[in-house]
C-alpha cells in the first residue's frame, strides 16, 4: 500500500461508522442502562445501532464510486456501492426485526456483534485484494457464529453455532489455502491477477486446485450444494434475527465478493471467451437447484423449509454469477438484494410469531390471518416474492437472471439449460411456498395456539417497510438495475 | 379507446378499497365491488362505442419501464382484445352479483376477486410479452386463495392442482419468451419479438413452448385435468370466472403471442394441436355424459367447448380464428350462466350436487327461475341457433373444414355429444319428477331466488341471445383485427 | 298487398302469441286456451290470404322477403313461398288448431302448454319459409325445444325417455347436417338455397370425397326427421308417450319438415350424389313402407300402431323422390311418370298430414273415453254408442287407406303411378304396403267400432262440440280434395313441371 491513507479512510468510512456504532452501543449500555429491563435495553441499542447504520448509508452514498483505492486494496465501484447499500439496508431490517423477536439474554451485545458482522460484510463488498477479502470474510463469519449461538435458552442454538463454526472454519481454511496457492501462482494478492488464474484452471494443476478451494469457500458462504449442510441446522437453531441476517445480508455480500473475484480477470460485458470455472460453477448451480427444491418438499419445519429454499435460490443466483460477465452485475445484485429482503421479512414474521407463542412447524402458522392480519399480509408478500410472482421483486430478479442466462449461450448451452431447469423447478417451489401460505391464510387458527399476536411497533414498521420495498422494487426494477 | 387502461386501474383500486371496506362491513365490500366491476365494464363499453375497427393494435399507453431488460409498459388493443375485455367486464359484474351471499371474510374475497379481474384485463390489453406474462402470473395467487378458502369439494387439492398446472404452463411460456428474446436481440414488445429473425427450427421449438404453456391454461387435452377438479372445488363466482374468462387467457395467449410470433412453428404443429383439440372435445363430452356431480358435468363441458376454440385456432384461417374468438366470448357467458345456476341457485339451497339426489326433487317446481335459466343456458351450450354458441361453432366448423374436413366431422360429433350430456343434466336435475310423479313428491320449499341472482342471470342470458342473433356486432370488431400483417402471416385462407 | 310482409307475419304471429301467453301470468286456464287457439288460427287466416296473392303459374318464389342480416357471413333474412311451401303452410294452419282443440282438457299449466305449442308452430312455419341456411337452421333446431318439453311434461309414463331419445336423435342428425352446410359454405361462400340450387355442380366444387361426406351429413339430418327407415326408432315411443295434440302436430307437420328438407335442400343441391345413392335409398324407403305397415299390424297399443303406420305413409313420399332421382337423365320419355311421382310426393305430404292428424285425434277421443287406456282390445261396439264419431273416424281411416273419393287415394295413386313408370319393382312392393295398411286399419276399425260393446262403449257419449270442431274440418278437407284434387295440384303442378323439366335430373 502506498500512502494515501486519507483515501483509504474515506473509503472505509462506512465500516468505521459501524464499528463506532457498535462500540457506542456497548458503552452506552454499560454506563447507563444496566439496570433497565431487557426490552428497553434492546430498543435503545437498536435505536443507536440504526443510527449508526443510517450514518454508514450516508457515507456510502457520499463516497460513491471512488474507484480503485489504496493501491488496489479496495475497489469502490458500482458493485461495491450497491452491495454495501444492500447489506446496510438489510442490517437495518434485521435490527428492526430483533425488536419483535424473543429477547436474547444479552441484547446489547447481540446488537453490537450484529454491527460487527455488518462491517465485515460491507468490507467484503469492496475488497479487491486476497488478504483483505479473507479478513472481511472472517470478520463477518466469526460474528455470525457468535450471533447464531446467542439463544442460550435453546440447545439447538448452541448446536447450530457449533456446526456453523466447524463448517465455516473448514471453509475458511480451504479459502486461505486456495488464496495462498493463488499468490504462489501469480506473485500478487490483487484480484485481477488471481481472477485471471481462476479463469484458466487448465493452465496448471495448482490453478485447478486453487479454483476448487476458492469455490468451496464460495459455496459455503452462499449455501450452495454440496456445501450447504450447515444451512438447515443454522436456520433452524439460530435466533430469528440472526437467521434473517444470514439469509439476506451474508449471502448478498458473499455473492458480491466472489463474483468480483471470479470475474476480476476479464472485462465485464465483453463478448470474450468463457472463463474456465464456468462448468464447475454450473454443476454447483444445478445440484443446488435440484437438491434445494426437491428436499424442501419434504419439510415440516418452517425454518428448514426456508433453508432448503435458500439453497435453491443459491443455485439460481450462481446462474447470475455465471452470466455476470456479459450481462453485468445488475441482475445478480438485484436478485440477491430482493431475495434478501424477502427472506429477511419471512424470518421477521417467524420471529414475531415465536414471540407470540412459538413457531416450529408449519402448523404453528395456522390462522395467521386472524391472529395478526399485518403479519399475514406481509408474509404473503414475502413468500410470493420468493416464489417469483409478479409484480413483486422476486419475479423480476429471477427474470433478469434467466434472461441473461438464455442470452449467454442460448437454450442449449450450460447457462441456458440451467435457466430452463430453474424455470421448471419454480413450479415445484410454488408448491411448497403455497403450503406456507395455506397455513397462514387458509387454515383456521389452532386451538392451542390461536391467540392474537401483538407485534411491537418497530418490528411492525420494519416488516411493512420491507414489504413495501419489495413491491416498489418489483414495480420499478430500474431503481436498482439502472445503476448498472 | 383510451378508457381501456382504466379498467385495470379501477379494478386494482377497487380491490384495495374492498379489502379495507371489508374490515368494516360485508355489505360495504359488496357494493364497492359491484361498483368497481360496473365501472370497469362501463369503461370497456365506452371504449367499444367509439371503436373504429382497423387491422393492428391501437396503442393506449407506451412508456419505458425496465429498459435494462427490454421491457416496456405498453398497453394496446384491437378488436379481439376489445371483445374479450367486454366479456371480462360482463363476467366480473355477473360474478359479483352471484357472490352476494358470501358472508365469511367478505372483504378479502372481493379483494382477491377484483385482483384476479385486474390481472385478466391486463393480459388482454398488453402489447409487451413480458407485461402480458406479468399480468398472467398476477392472477395466480388470487386463484389459489379464492378456491382454497371459499371453495367446496376437495378445495385445497383442487386449488393446488389448478395453480400448479397454470404455473407450469406459465413456466413453459417464460422459457419460450426468454429464448425468443435472446434469439431476436430486441426488446420484449410483441412487435419486436415478431420481427425475429428466427430459423425454422427455432420457431418450432419456441412455438411449442409458448403455445403449450398457454394451451395448458386453455384446457388442451391431455393437460386439462386440472380444470374439472379446480372448477368444481371453486366457489360459484370463481368457477364462473375461471371457466368463463381465465381459460380464455390461455387461448388468447396462443392467439396473440404464439401464433403471430412463430408462424413456421404453427405450420409445423398444426395437425397435432388440431387432433388434441378434437380429442378434448370428444373425450370431455363423453366423460360429462356419465358424471353424477352436476358441477363436474359443467366442468367437463367447459373443457369440451374450449376444445372448439383450440380447434378454431389450429385451423388457422381467418374464418376459423374469428369463430374461435367468438366462441371465447360465447362460452365465457354460457359457462358463467351454467356455473351460476349449479352453484349459486341450486347448491347453495339444496346442498347437494348429485344428480341422483336432485332427480328425486321436483326442482322445476321448486326453483322455476333456475330451471328456466338452466334450460336457456343448456340450449346455448348445445349450440342451438339463436344463441351465441351457434354462429361461433358454425364458423369454426367451416374453417376447420377448409383446412381438413375430417376435423370438422369429428367436431360435429362433439356437438351431438354436447346435446346429449346437457340434456341429460337438464332432465335429471330439474325435470326428474314431472307430471303425475311430481304430485307425490314431499312438500318442500326452497329459499326464493334473490334479486342479484336474477340480475346476473338476465345480464348473461341477454348477452348470449344478443350475440346469437347479431354475431356481426362482435365479428365486425374481430374480422378487421385479423387482417393485420402479423396475423396474415400466420393464417392462411382469405375472408370467411 | 305487395308491401306487407306476409311471410314474416305467418311465422312470427304464433311466436307473438307465445310471448303474450308468457307475459300475462295471471291469465286463467280457459282464457289461455282461447288465446292460444286464436293465435294458432292466424296461420290459417294468413295462409289463405297468401293463397289469394299467390300466382300458381309462376314457379319461382313469391312474396319474397329479403333483408341483410350479417353481410360479412353472407347470412340474410330470406323468406319465400312456392307451391310446396304454401301447401305446407296451409297444412300447418289446419293441423295446429285441431291439435290445440285436442289438448283442451289437459289440466296442467295450460298457459305454458299454449306458449310452447305456439313456439313450435312458429318454428315449423319458419322451416317451410326460410330460404337461407342460417335462419332455416335456427327454426329447424328451435322446433325441438318446445317439442321436448311438450312431450316430457305432459306425456305419459315413459315420456322422459322418449323425449330424450327424440331430441338426441334429431340433434345428432342435425350436427351432421351442420357439417354438411359448413362444407358447402366453405366451398361456395353462400348459404342461400336458391343461389346454391341455381349454381349447380356443387358436388364437383366440393370435390371427392368431401362431397359425399357433406351429402351424407345433410342426408342424415333429414332422414332422422322424416323418419326414414332405419332411423325411425325414436318415433314410436315419442308418438305414443306424447299427449294427443302434440302427436298430431308431430305427425302432421314435423315429419313433413324432413320430407320438405329432402325436396328443398338435398335434391336440388346434390342431384348427382342423390342419383348415385337413390337405388339403395329407395330400398330403405320401401322397407319403411312395408315394414312400417307390418309393425303396425303387430301392435296392440293403438297409438303405436298408427305411429308405425305414419312411418309407412311418409315413406311413400320418399319412395317417389328416390325413384325419380334414380331414374336420372332418361327423363324425356318418362316425364309423365316423373311428374306424377313428384306430384304424388308433395300431395301425399299434405294428405298424410291431414289424415294422420285426424286419426290421432280420434285415438285421443277413444283414450279420453276409456280413461287413459288405448289398447286394441279395450274397445268394441263404439259404433252403436257414438255413431258420429264412428263415421268421422271411418272416413279418416279410409282416407288413410286410399279409398277413391277421399284425398289419400289421389296422392297414393300418383305416387304408385310414377314409381311404376320409373321402377316397377318398387311399385309392386309399395302395393304390398298398401295391402298391409288396409289390413291393419280395417282390423282396427272392426275391433274398435264393430262387434259386441266393450266396457268403454257402455255409457260413452258421442262427440262433443269441441271434438267435432276438431275433426270436422279435416274430414271436410278429405272429401274436398278427394273430389277436387286440382285445388291442391293446381298449386304445385307448375313447380313440379319445372323440377321435372329443369336441370334437377343430371
Amino acid at each position: 500500500m502506498n500512502g494515501d491513507y486519507a483515501a483509504l479512510a474515506r473509503a472505509l468510512a462506512p465500516e468505521t461508522a459501524l464499528v463506532a456504532g457498535a462500540l457506542a452501543v456497548l458503552g452506552l449500555d454499560l454506563m447507563w442502562l444496566r439496570r433497565r429491563p431487557a426490552e428497553t435495553r434492546l430498543r435503545t441499542a437498536v435505536g443507536v445501532a440504526a443510527l449508526a447504520v443510517a450514518v454508514a448509508v450516508m457515507l456510502v452514498l457520499a463516497v460513491g464510486r471512488a474507484g480503485v483505492v489504496a493501491g488496489g486494496a479496495l475497489q469502490v465501484d458500482t458493485l461495491a456501492l450497491a452491495v454495501r447499500l444492500g447489506v446496510l439496508v438489510l442490517a437495518l431490517g434485521a435490527l428492526g426485526i430483533a425488536t419483535g423477536a424473543p429477547i436474547p439474554r444479552h441484547p446489547v451485545e447481540y446488537v453490537a456483534v450484529m454491527l460487527f458482522a455488518a462491517a465485515g460484510l460491507t468490507l467484503m463488498a469492496a475488497a479487491n485484494q486476497l488478504l483483505l477479502a479473507f479478513l472481511a470474510f472472517e470478520l463477518a463469519s466469526l460474528s455470525l457464529y457468535v450471533l447464531t449461538g446467542f439463544d442460550k435458552a435453546r440447545p439447538e442454538s448452541a448446536e447450530a453455532a457449533l456446526k456453523y463454526f466447524l463448517f465455516g472454519g473448514m471453509a475458511a481454511a480451504f479459502f486461505l489455502f486456495g488464496l495462498s496457492l493463488l499468490y504462489g501462482l501469480t506473485g500478487s494478492i490483487a484480484f485481477p491477477a488471481a481472477g485471471a488464474v481462476l479463469a484458466a484452471p487448465h493452465s496448471s494443476p495448482l490453478a485447478a486446485v486453487a479454483l476448487v478451494m476458492v469455490l468451496v469457500a464460495f459455496g459455503f458462504k452462499v449455501a450452495a450444494a454440496p456445501f450447504h449442510l450447515w444451512a438447515p441446522d443454522v436456520y433452524q437453531g439460530a435466533p430469528a434475527p440472526t437467521a434473517a441476517f444470514i439469509a439476506s445480508a451474508s449471502k448478498l455480500a458473499g455473492y458480491g465478493l466472489f463474483a468480483r473475484l471470479l470475474w476480476a480477470g476479464t472485462t465485464p460485458g465483453a463478448e470474450g471467451g468463457v472463463p474456465g470455472w464456468l462448468p464447475v460453477v454450473a454443476v454447483l448451480a444445478g445440484v443446488s437447484l435440484l437438491l434445494g427444491n426437491l428436499v424442501a418438499l419434504a419439510q415440516t419445519d418452517v425454518r428448514r423449509l426456508l433453508a432448503y429454499s435458500a439453497i435453491a435460490h443459491a443455485g439460481a443466483l450462481l446462474l447470475g454469477v455465471m452470466t455476470a460477465g456479459r450481462a453485468g452485475f445488475g441482475p445478480l445484485v438485484y436478485y440477491a438484494a430482493t431475495y434478501g429482503l424477502a427472506s429477511l421479512g419471512a424470518f421477521g414474521v417467524i420471529a414475531a410469531v415465536e414471540r407470540g407463542g412459538g413457531c416450529r412447524r408449519l402448523e404453528d402458522l395456522a390462522g395467521l390471518y386472524r391472529r395478526s392480519p399485518l403479519l399475514a399480509g406481509c408474509l404473503t408478500v414475502f413468500v410470493l416474492s420468493l416464489a417469483g410472482i409478479p409484480p413483486l421483486a422476486g419475479f423480476f430478479g429471477k427474470f433478469a437472471v434467466f434472461a441473461a442466462a438464455l442470452r449467454f449461450d442460448g437454450p442449449t448451452g450450460p447457462a441456458g439449460g440451467l435457466a430452463l431447469l430453474a424455470i421448471a423447478l419454480t413450479v415445484v417451489a410454488l408448491y411448497y411456498y403455497l403450503v406456507i401460505l395455506k397455513q397462514a391464510l387458509v387454515a383456521a387458527p389452532a386451538p392451542h395456539n390461536g391467540g392474537r399476536i401483538a407485534v411491537p411497533q418497530p418490528a411492525a414498521l420494519t416488516l411493512a417497510v420491507t414489504a413495501g420495498l419489495i413491491v416498489l422494487l418489483g414495480v420499478f426494477p430500474s431503481l436498482v438495475l439502472g445503476w448498472f | 379507446m383510451s378508457l381501456l387502461p382504466w379498467t385495470i386501474y379501477f379494478t386494482l383500486g377497487g380491490a384495495l378499497l374492498a379489502l379495507a371496506a371489508g374490515a368494516r362491513s360485508a355489505a360495504a365490500a359488496r357494493w364497492l365491488a359491484l361498483a368497481t366491476a360496473l365501472a370497469g365494464w362501463g369503461a370497456t363499453l365506452g371504449a367499444a362505442v367509439r371503436f373504429t375497427p382497423a387491422p393492428g393494435l391501437q396503442t393506449l399507453v407506451d412508456v419505458a419501464w425496465i429498459p435494462e431488460l427490454g421491457v416496456r409498459y405498453h398497453l394496446a388493443a384491437d378488436g379481439i382484445s376489445l371483445t374479450l375485455v367486454v366479456l371480462t367486464g360482463l363476467a366480473a359484474t355477473a360474478g359479483v352479483l352471484f357472490s352476494w351471499n358470501v358472508t365469511e371474510r367478505t372483504g378479502e374475497y372481493f379483494a382477491l376477486y377484483l385482483l384476479l379481474i385486474a390481472g385478466v384485463y391486463g393480459v388482454f390489453l398488453s402489447a409487451d410479452a413480458l407485461l402480458l406474462f406479468a399480468f398472467y402470473e398476477l392472477a395466480i395467487a388470487p386463484k389459489y386463495f379464492l378456491i382454497a378458502i371459499w371453495g367446496s369439494t376437495r378445495r385445497e387439492y383442487g386449488a393446488m392442482k389448478l395453480v400448479l398446472y397454470s404455473f407450469a404452463g406459465s413456466a413453459l411460456v417464460l422459457a419460450g419468451l426468454l429464448w425468443a428474446r435472446a434469439a431476436s436481440g430486441a426488446g420484449f414488445g410483441l412487435a419486436d419479438l415478431a420481427a425475429g429473425p428466427y430459423t425454422a427450427g427455432q420457431q418450432t421449438g419456441m412455438f411449442a413452448l409458448v403455445f403449450l404453456g398457454f394451451a395448458v391454461l386453455a384446457g388442451l387435452f391431455p393437460f386439462h385435468t386440472w380444470a374439472p377438479t379446480g372448477h368444481v372445488a371453486a366457489p360459484t363466482a370463481a368457477s364462473m370466472l375461471l371457466a368463463g374468462v381465465v381459460m380464455k387467457l390461455g387461448a388468447y395467449g396462443c392467439l396473440r403471442v404464439a401464433m403471430p410470433l412463430f408462424p413456421a412453428g404453427l405450420a409445423f404443429w398444426q395437425p397435432v394441436i388440431a387432433w388434441l383439440a378434437v380429442a378434448g372435445i370428444l373425450y370431455a363430452g363423453a366423460v360429462a355424459l356419465v358424471q353424477d356431480d352436476f358441477k363436474f358435468v359443467i366442468g367437463y363441458s367447459s373443457v369440451s367447448h374450449m376444445g372448439f376454440v383450440l380447434l378454431g385456432l389450429a385451423a388457422a384461417n381467418a374464418g376459423a380464428v374469428g369463430g374461435a374468438v367468438l366462441q371465447m366470448f360465447s362460452h365465457g357467458v354460457i359457462a358463467g350462466l351454467l356455473f351460476a345456476v349449479v352453484g349459486r341457485m341450486v347448491y347453495d339451497r339444496t346442498h347437494t350436487r348429485r344428480l341422483r339426489d336432485l332427480r328425486a326433487m321436483p326442482m322445476h317446481r321448486l326453483l322455476p327461475f333456475a330451471a328456466l335459466t338452466f334450460v336457456l343456458a343448456g340450449l346455448a351450450s348445445m349450440g342451438l341457433p339463436g344463441f351465441s354458441g351457434f354462429p361461433a361453432e358454425l364458423l369454426i366448423l367451416v374453417g376447420a373444414w377448409k383446412t381438413s374436413p375430417v376435423w370438422a366431422l369429428a367436431a360435429a360429433a362433439g356437438v351431438a355429444l354436447a346435446a346429449a350430456f346437457t340434456l341429460r343434466a337438464i332432465q335429471l336435475a330439474f325435470f326428474g319428477r314431472t307430471g303425475g310423479a311430481a304430485a307425490g313428491a314431499p312438500r318442500q320449499s326452497l329459499p326464493p331466488i334473490t334479486w342479484p341472482e336474477r340480475a346476473g342471470a338476465l345480464l348473461l342470458v341477454g348477452a348470449t341471445l344478443l350475440i346469437g342473433l347479431r354475431p356481426d356486432l362482435l365479428l365486425g370488431w374481430i374480422g378487421p383485427s385479423l387482417q393485420s400483417p402479423l396475423f396474415q402471416a400466420a393464417l392462411k385462407g382469405g375472408a370467411p | 298487398m305487395s308491401g306487407f310482409p306476409w311471410l314474416s307475419a305467418i311465422v312470427f304471429t304464433p311466436w307473438l302469441g307465445a310471448l303474450v301467453l308468457a307475459w300475462l301470468r295471471r291469465l286463467g286456464a280457459s282464457a289461455s286456451r282461447w288465446v292460444a287457439l286464436l293465435f294458432s288460427l292466424s296461420t290459417l287466416g294468413l295462409g289463405l290470404a297468401a293463397l289469394t296473392a299467390f300466382h300458381p303459374a309462376d314457379a319461382a318464389f313469391q312474396l319474397v322477403e329479403r333483408r341483410a342480416w350479417m353481410p360479412a357471413l353472407q347470412v340474410e333474412y330470406h323468406l319465400g313461398l312456392d307451391g310446396m311451401s304454401l301447401l305446407l303452410v296451409l297444412l300447418t294452419g289446419l293441423v295446429a288448431p285441431a291439435a290445440l282443440l285436442a289438448s283442451w282438457r289437459l289440466e296442467r299449466a295450460p298457459r305454458l302448454f299454449g306458449a310452447l305449442f305456439l313456439l313450435l308452430q312458429g318454428s315449423a312455419l319458419g322451416v317451410f319459409l326460410a330460404l337461407n341456411f342460417f335462419p332455416w337452421f335456427i327454426f329447424w333446431e328451435l322446433s325441438l325445444v318446445p317439442a321436448y318439453f311438450l312431450i316430457k311434461l305432459w306425456g305419459g309414463s315413459g315420456a322422459a325417455r322418449a323425449a330424450y331419445q327424440f331430441v338426441i336423435y334429431t340433434i345428432g342428425g342435425s350436427a351432421f347436417l351442420l357439417v354438411g352446410f359448413a362444407a358447402i359454405y366453405a366451398a361456395t361462400g353462400t348459404l342461400d338455397f336458391p343461389a346454391l340450387a341455381a349454381g349447380g355442380a356443387l358436388a364437383a366444387r366440393l370435390g371427392n370425397p368431401w362431397a359425399t361426406v357433406a351429402f351424407l351429413g345433410i342426408f342424415l339430418g333429414l332422414a332422422v326427421k322424416v323418419p326414414l327407415f332405419p332411423f325411425h326408432t325414436w318415433l314410436p315411443p315419442a308418438y305414443a308417450e306424447a299427449p294427443t295434440g302434440v302427436t298430431m302436430f308431430l305427425t302432421g307437420v314435423m315429419s313433413k319438415m324432413g320430407v320438405y328438407g329432402f325436396l328443398r335442400l338435398l335434391w336440388p343441391l346434390f342431384p348427382a350424389p342423390l342419383h348415385a345413392a337413390a337405388g339403395a335409398l329407395a330400398w330403405l324407403a320401401l322397407g319403411g313402407v312395408v315394414l312400417g305397415a307390418l309393425a303396425a299390424l303387430a301392435q296392440v297399443d293403438l297409438k303405436r300402431m298408427i305411429a308405425y303406420g305414419s312411418v309407412s305413409h311418409v315413406s311413400y313420399c320418399l319412395l317417389a323422390l328416390f325413384a325419380v332421382a334414380a331414374a336420372g337423365g332418361r327423363a324425356g320419355a318418362r316425364a309423365p311418370a316423373v311428374a306424377a311421382a313428384l306430384d304424388g310426393a308433395v300431395l301425399q305430404m299434405f294428405n298424410h298430414g291431414v289424415t294422420a292428424a285426424a286419426l290421432f285425434a280420434c285415438l285421443g277421443v277413444l283414450e279420453a273415453r276409456a280413461g287413459g287406456r288405448r289398447g286394441l282390445r279395450d274397445f268394441g261396439g263404439m259404433r252403436a254408442a257414438a255413431p258420429v264419431f264412428a263415421g268421422l273416424c271411418g272416413i279418416a281411416m279410409f282416407a288413410s287407406l286410399g279409398l277413391p273419393g277421399l284425398n289419400g287415394f289421389i296422392s297414393e295413386f300418383l305416387v304408385l303411378r310414377g314409381v311404376f313408370g320409373l321402377a316397377p319393382g318398387f311399385a309392386v312392393g309399395a302395393c304390398l304396403g298398401l295391402l298391409l295398411t288396409a289390413v291393419y286399419l280395417l282390423n282396427f276399425y272392426q275391433r274398435v267400432f264393430h262387434g259386441p260393446p266393450g266396457p268403454v262403449a257402455q255409457g260413452c257419449a258421442d262427440l262433443s262440440r269441441r271434438e267435432l270442431g276438431m275433426l270436422a274440418p279435416a274430414v271436410a278437407v278429405m272429401f274436398l280434395l278427394g273430389v277436387f284434387p286440382q285445388l291442391a295440384l293446381g298449386l304445385i303442378n307448375p313447380l313440379v313441371t319445372a323440377w321435372a323439366g329443369g336441370g334437377l335430373l343430371p
